[in-house]
């Protein structure tokens, strides 16, 4: 028993990074959002209409740039929509949020049925690298050397976003625009643009996290294939205390918890119940959430429209 | 904070701003509210068929046939008509629960988990207590759904109150749990006794909600939910805990200068909404399915959302629509099988619904802000 655990570290490490994948593009995106005051709640529609857009375009071209291009174009109108209603309707953006899962989930299962039902649906999927001697190193060498490239890809990310956000005046102009919509007013800075541009921002990298779980994780759409990943996704932000490095650290801890659920569950010779691994990612949101008590740093204007 | 004086002035607007429903300025004006309230409900749910209709249209289908196939379901005979207001039953419970949350300014989106939460207890209870007589049975297997929808909802809320945790994010959260929780009964401790479905066995005849219109399957459980709704109604309008929380949810800052205890009123709106999705579940089983199993809920308790929003979070507004949306889905299955078209498309009527009327809102909030100026300056 004891070497069946030790011989499955490094899978799980290696599922840990790759699982925690999607829910960095994501928390990524959306810390970009609400630091600068909108609060998008419908990452999980968003990112199940990148996984399917990432779906029919590489199935259709068979041909991964056009699908990320494809990708990134839905999540940019998803965000044009999505601002349209919250920036300048104003209307309340938790409930913009709840059409748009409704949205994203009909929209992409009607299409899926109507489109693919009963087709051979398998794409091609974003390629490994596996850096030679390095993958073969003990216990990480699985889980840094041997990814597939969207994987690799949050390490660009992450500083990027990070400059972007604290180096730079646009970042600047989207925290000021977080914390005091009206004072940035005062000095110039336009509020809706910023906020329009940081909610396409969002949902760009909200679908590229769906895209993720259709031609890099697998190679097919499933129904609701997102399972709640965009809702973790929120949880991740507020643990990750809405900054780039922090959610990719608190996104890492839910890939621990997808990868055991993953691992556990197919051991055949445990005496738990299945259930018990399944229930593993959305338990642990709930218990990390409640550890947070009285040390959130939320942007000040967070989901407070702004009236000229 | 400090200046309490003018938290009292705000206090003192947020009264005004309650009162709205029943304004001293006059008849007219009351007729006014009325029109517009009921005008953007409809026009919402035009804008939703016209969107829908062109997406079917670019899909490839003919949209008037889908729409009359969608009709013909939902309205063709008696026994169709049943089954829209089955269909409604449970989207009234859950709507008008959510209509407290929501104007306590509390986001529960756990109608589906405490739905479930409600199904298991009132299972447990139909199952086991069988030899109990039904006069006793059914009332204690309603409550007891009851009971366990409000025990997932108030876990949310106090996670809320106690930890400060997004009871967006728990109550979405504590649905997967419970819906999972669900799976492991039916497949293990409760499956059964021939093993072969993951399903429990069926509830009690006596734990069996009356049926009075045959051959259809109408039960009494679509009155309990009209009777809910009125009691809701009076509960939030007429009582002084209806207006702690719909205080609470206006200005909460306000509310506490006004001795309003804001947390117990987070607890009692989860309490309530949870009930009410709970008594739901607890009807579904007692009521037409007779048995639990995972897929019991076909997403009542995200279109319970759009239920509560679409009647502007009014109790008896709710009735109406829940018809409406029982109509819809019911007429989606007819509209799927004859027609060919995924009933999922219900979920993108949904969303479209709730766009058009929360925009609406705002319009209709600007309009009347404009009305009361003119009136006042």
């Amino acid at each position: 028993m004891d070497t069946v655990w030790i011989a499955m570290i490094p899978a799980i490490l290696a599922a840990t990074w790759r699982m925690a994948t999607p829910l960095i593009y994501a928390a990524v995106g959306e810390v970009i959002t609400e630091r600068a005051g909108v609060l998008n709640i419908g990452l999980e529609g968003t990112m199940l209409l990148g996984a399917f857009t990432a779906f029919a375009a590489v199935y259709a071209t068979d041909n991964l740039w056009v699908g990320l291009l494809a990708t990134l174009l839905v999540g940019v109108v998803v965000g044009l929509v999505f601002a349209f209603f919250t920036v300048t309707v104003k209307a309340n953006q938790i409930i913009v949020g709840v059409a748009l899962n409704l949205l994203g989930l009909g929209l992409t299962g009607f299409l899926f049925r109507t489109l693919f039902l009963g087709t051979k649906n398998a794409v091609r999927t974003v390629p490994v690298l596996n850096i030679p001697v390095l993958s073969d190193l003990p216990v990480v060498g699985e889980m840094l050397f041997h990814q597939n490239l969207m994987v690799y890809g949050t390490l660009l990310l992450v500083p990027v976003a990070s400059f972007v956000l604290y180096k730079t005046a646009f970042g600047l102009a989207i925290r000021s625009v977080g914390e005091h919509p009206r004072a940035s007013d005062t000095v110039g800075i336009s509020v809706s643009g910023i906020r329009y541009a940081a909610v396409m921002i969002g949902t760009a990298l909200t679908a590229i996290a769906g895209a993720f779980l259709t031609i890099a994780h697998t190679n097919q759409f499933v129904e609701g294939i997102t399972s709640g990943r965009g809702f973790i996704a929120l949880a991740v932000v507020v643990f990750g205390r809405w900054s780039p490095k922090g959610a990719f650290w608190a996104s890492l801890l839910f890939g621990v918890f997808f990868a055991l659920q993953l691992r556990l569950q197919a051991m055949p010779d445990l005496a738990i119940p299945y259930q018990a691994f399944q229930v593993l990612p959305y338990a642990a949101t709930i218990v990390v959430l409640l550890s947070l008590r009285g040390r959130s740093h939320a942007p000040s204007a967070l989901a407070i429209p702004y009236e000229a | 904070m400090s200046d309490s004086r003018s938290d009292i002035l705000a206090l003192a607007e947020e009264r005004k701003a309650l009162s709205v429903e029943a304004p001293a300025s006059g008849l007219r004006r009351r007729w006014q509210v009325l029109l517009w309230s009921t005008l953007g409900p409809i026009a919402a749910i035009l804008a939703a068929f016209v969107v829908s209709g062109l997406m079917l249209l670019v899909a490839g289908f003919d949209p008037l046939f889908a729409f009359a196939t969608l009709l013909r379901g939902a309205f063709g005979d008696l026994r169709v008509i049943s089954e829209v207001l089955l269909q409604a039953t449970p989207l009234m419970l859950i709507g008008v629960g959510l209509a407290v949350a929501f104007r306590s300014n509390i986001w529960n989106i756990g109608a589906e988990g405490q739905f479930y939460a409600g199904a298991v207890l009132s299972t447990i209870a139909g199952i086991y207590l069988g030899m109990l007589p039904a006069v006793v049975l059914v009332p204690l297997v309603l409550v007891l759904g009851f009971v366990g929808g409000a025990l997932w909802g108030v876990l949310a809320g106090w996670f809320k109150v106690r930890f400060g945790a997004s009871e967006i994010v728990t109550t979405i959260m504590l649905n997967y749990v419970a819906i999972i929780g669900t799976g492991y009964l039916v497949t293990g401790p409760m499956i059964e006794q021939a093993g072969t479905y993951p399903q429990t066995a069926k509830v009690a005849e006596a734990a069996r909600l009356y049926r009075f219109l045959p051959p259809t399957r109408l039960h009494i459980g679509f009155l309990l939910a009209l009777v809910f709704a009125v009691i809701v109604y009076v509960l939030l309008f007429k009582t002084s805990t209806g207006y702690a929380i719909r205080a609470a949810g206006h200005n909460q800052t306000a509310a506490r200068y006004a001795g309003i205890d804001v947390e117990r009123t987070v607890l009692l709106a989860m309490g309530i909404s949870g009930g009410a999705a709970g008594l739901a579940g607890a009807i579904q089983v007692s009521g037409l399915t007779f048995r639990l199993y995972q897929q019991i809920s076909p997403g009542y308790g995200f279109t319970g959302i759009a239920v509560a929003l679409l009647a502007g979070n009014h109790p008896l507004g709710v009735i109406l629509s829940a018809l409406l949306f029982g109509a819809l889905r019911s007429g989606s299955e007819v509209m799927q099988i004859s027609a060919k078209i995924p009933s999922v498309l219900v979920f993108v009527v949904q969303g479209l619904v709730i766009l058009s009327v929360v925009s609406y809102g705002v319009y209709q909030m600007k309009l009347f802000g404009r009305l009361r100026v003119a009136k006042e300056g």
